[in-house]
């Protein structure tokens, strides 16, 4: 039995998945060209990250589980519905951006149809956000459950201490997946942490804690679901680490040549998940030669209809500078 | 009508909009079945349940983060910080995520949360469980800050606390809690947020002030009133953020004389941002300086009964700065 079938999930699904994740690098690599050729002011990348970010996210219920998206999580927002479109809308921080109407940088996502909580940028304020989530979510006896990813640099902080104390107390329906891609900015894993896993801490707050390779959607996938399973038994919340390598420098901002080495990245390139996984879709047959160019073809010209769209829609206007400070 | 104490009011207040509305809950240290230490949450989790009436782990920045993240949901949270002075490391979830939610999703997100926290000294609580602690919030908008300095103003404040559709901050004077008491109606009473409110009338000076300072200068204005025949126009500004100006405005410039009082200290305090409401609007108007009494410019107050006696702003202070700004 293939990886696929032995998780429940049909052909339809992982192509679907491969689709998302493609997209998510395509829209990721348009994103650093416009940054590059001046047409946006900044890009903070999902690159190296999009496979364990979909197969996370189609391991929930994507019709009515929430979410509490890290700056990073392109792919997720894409799996839970975000469009294209959007995504470019707020990369050129246009009016009709629907995470904030442009009003907070690339990467802040939030949408309330998709009930994806909005963030900000102080990183693991989102943890409390989505164990208040799952609080609400067991006291009206909804069976949705609270997903809520970050950094591992973000791990640190006393946020997400907190929100993972307060969830395994009162055994809610929260997943926390720290997407481990080795770096905080220029700080790299050893110096932020001294624990042998990110998920080792979870003994410590008396939570099922689990550590995967963030390169391999099967196991991400299995793993997320069997927490969102846990979760919505009641058995309480769950800590992933899903490792990978973070492919890009930590924004358009930052130079990653001043603190790791080319030979290093080089390296990481070569084992991107998302490699891997087109090699085992082709081994499967489920991704032929005429449908992936089908596929890249369909995606540029989405990415470039969305680019054009953004590009020419309207900022908000400064009259609209003193709305939604109250009701 | 029965008297009540500033603590059963604020109780009350809870009580009553839980019963009203079953999205409302509690959540706080000890809240649950100790009932507050201070008593606040009293018979609350014995009538709501441990569902209604959370007790948390000991760790305030989760309080209120949780408590945002309910809202976001569709609940109302009450968080309740055990000391105004604890609040300190819950300040990014309400500085940076609390008063920025709407405005930040561009009026997509709401999160219709109320924070309750006792402030203030005069209680022995020393430097860390005395403090005035409303400077720091009072410059972030998104946010709004209610200081009731009466049983009836803190029902009904709180009230409206709750019934509001963003963040609101609630402190309460835990020296008032069971020293204030009075006849309160067995009704429904909001009082609006943004209204400050004229206590009494008066055409020689004018008094503006907050929380449980407003009682002192009540009783100070009562005996000028009595041994000096001084009127004194009595301001309580009731939200310290956003202010209302247009109250401050005409009170100032009803008598051309003001006093501000605080407990917080001096510098960079609530009266501070109404000296300068009052130095744009009324310079004209006004017949004498601009008159501040507030706490002195240390950390916090002092354990010691002598050096917390020197701190307090207290009610003879209060007439000799009325007496000498009314004599001018």
């Amino acid at each position: 039995m293939s990886k696929h079938t032995e998780l429940g999930l049909s052909e339809e699904e992982v192509l679907e998945m491969y689709r998302i994740m493609l997209t998510a690098r395509r829209v990721d690599e348009r994103m650093w060209l416009l940054n590059r050729a001046g047409k946006i002011p900044f890009v903070v990348s999902c690159q190296g990250q999009e496979v364990q970010q979909v197969a996370a996210s189609f391991a929930l219920n994507r019709e009515k589980d929430y979410s509490a998206p890290y700056y990073r999580d392109v792919g997720v927002v894409l799996a839970l519905g975000m469009s294209i479109k959007e995504l470019m809308l707020q990369a050129f921080a246009k009016a009709e951006d629907p995470n904030s109407g442009g009003r907070q940088m690339p990467g802040h996502f939030g949408s309330r149809k998709l009930r994806m909580l909005t963030g900000s940028s102080p990183v693991t304020t989102q943890v409390p956000h989505a164990v208040g989530i799952g609080l609400a979510c067991q006291m009206n006896n909804d069976d949705a459950i609270a997903f809520v990813t970050l950094g591992e640099g973000s791990s640190n902080q006393g946020d997400f201490h907190e929100g993972a104390n307060f969830a395994a107390v009162h055994k809610l329906p929260v997943i926390i997946m720290v997407e481990n891609n080795q770096y905080a900015i220029s700080v790299a894993l050893n110096e932020q942490v001294a624990c042998e896993k990110i998920s080792d801490r979870a003994i410590g707050y008396g939570m099922h804690g689990e550590t995967v390779d963030g390169n391999d959607p099967f196991a991400v996938y299995k793993a997320v679901k069997q927490a969102a399973d846990r979760a919505r038994e009641g058995t309480g919340p769950s800590l992933i680490e899903a490792v990978s390598y973070r492919l890009t420098p930590h924004s358009s901002d930052d130079d990653d040549r001043t603190y790791r080495s080319e030979q290093e990245v080089k390296q990481a390139k070569e084992n991107d998940g998302l490699i891997s996984f087109r090699e085992y879709l082709i081994a499967h047959n489920i991704l032929t030669e005429e449908n992936e160019r089908e596929m890249e073809q369909t995606i540029k010209s989405l990415i470039d209809e969305a680019t054009d769209y953004a590009d020419a829609a309207p900022y908000a206007s400064p009259d609209t500078l003193l709305d939604g400070v109250y009701q | 009508m029965p008297v009540v104490s500033y603590i059963e009011a604020i109780k009350t207040a809870m009580e009553e909009e839980m019963e009203r509305d079953e999205r409302v809950f509690i959540l706080g240290e000890d809240v649950g079945k100790r009932g507050g230490v201070f008593r606040a949450t009293e018979g609350l989790y014995e009538r709501f349940g441990a569902k209604r009436v959370i007790d948390t782990p000991l760790a305030e920045s989760a309080i209120a983060g949780v408590g945002i993240g309910a809202a976001m949901y569709g609940m109302i949270p009450i968080a309740e910080m055990q000391f105004a002075d604890f609040i300190l490391p819950a300040v990014n979830q309400i500085i940076s995520e609390a008063a920025k939610i709407r405005y930040r999703s561009n009026n997509d997100w709401t999160c219709p949360i109320t924070i309750r926290a006792p402030y203030g000294g005069g209680v022995h609580g020393a430097l860390y469980h005395s403090q005035s602690i409303e400077a720091i919030f009072a410059n972030q908008p998104g946010l709004k800050i209610v200081m009731p300095s009466s049983p009836r103003d803190a029902k009904g404040l709180l009230k409206a606390a709750i019934r509001d559709p963003d963040p609101v901050l609630y402190f309460e004077h835990k020296k008032a809690y069971r020293l204030l008491k009075e006849e309160i109606d067995n009704n429904e009473e909001v009082i609006e947020i943004g209204k400050a409110n004229l206590l009494q009338e008066g055409a020689d000076i004018t008094v503006i002030t907050y929380g449980l300072c407003v009682h002192y200068a009540k009783e100070a204005a009562k005996e000028l009133a009595a041994e000096q025949g001084i009127e004194v126009n009595l301001l309580d500004l009731r939200t310290i953020y956003p202010l209302d100006q247009e109250a401050i405005i005409n009170a100032v410039n009803k008598t051309g004389k003001v006093l501000l009082i605080t407990e917080d200290n001096k510098e960079g305090s609530i009266i501070s941002e109404v000296s300068a409401i009052i130095g744009e609007h009324c310079l004209f108007e006004l017949d004498a300086p601009i008159k501040r009494l507030a706490g002195p410019n240390v950390p916090a107050m002092p354990y010691a009964p002598t050096l917390e006696k020197a701190f307090m702003v207290n009610q003879d202070q209060i007439k000799q700065a009325m007496l000498d700004l009314a004599l001018f």
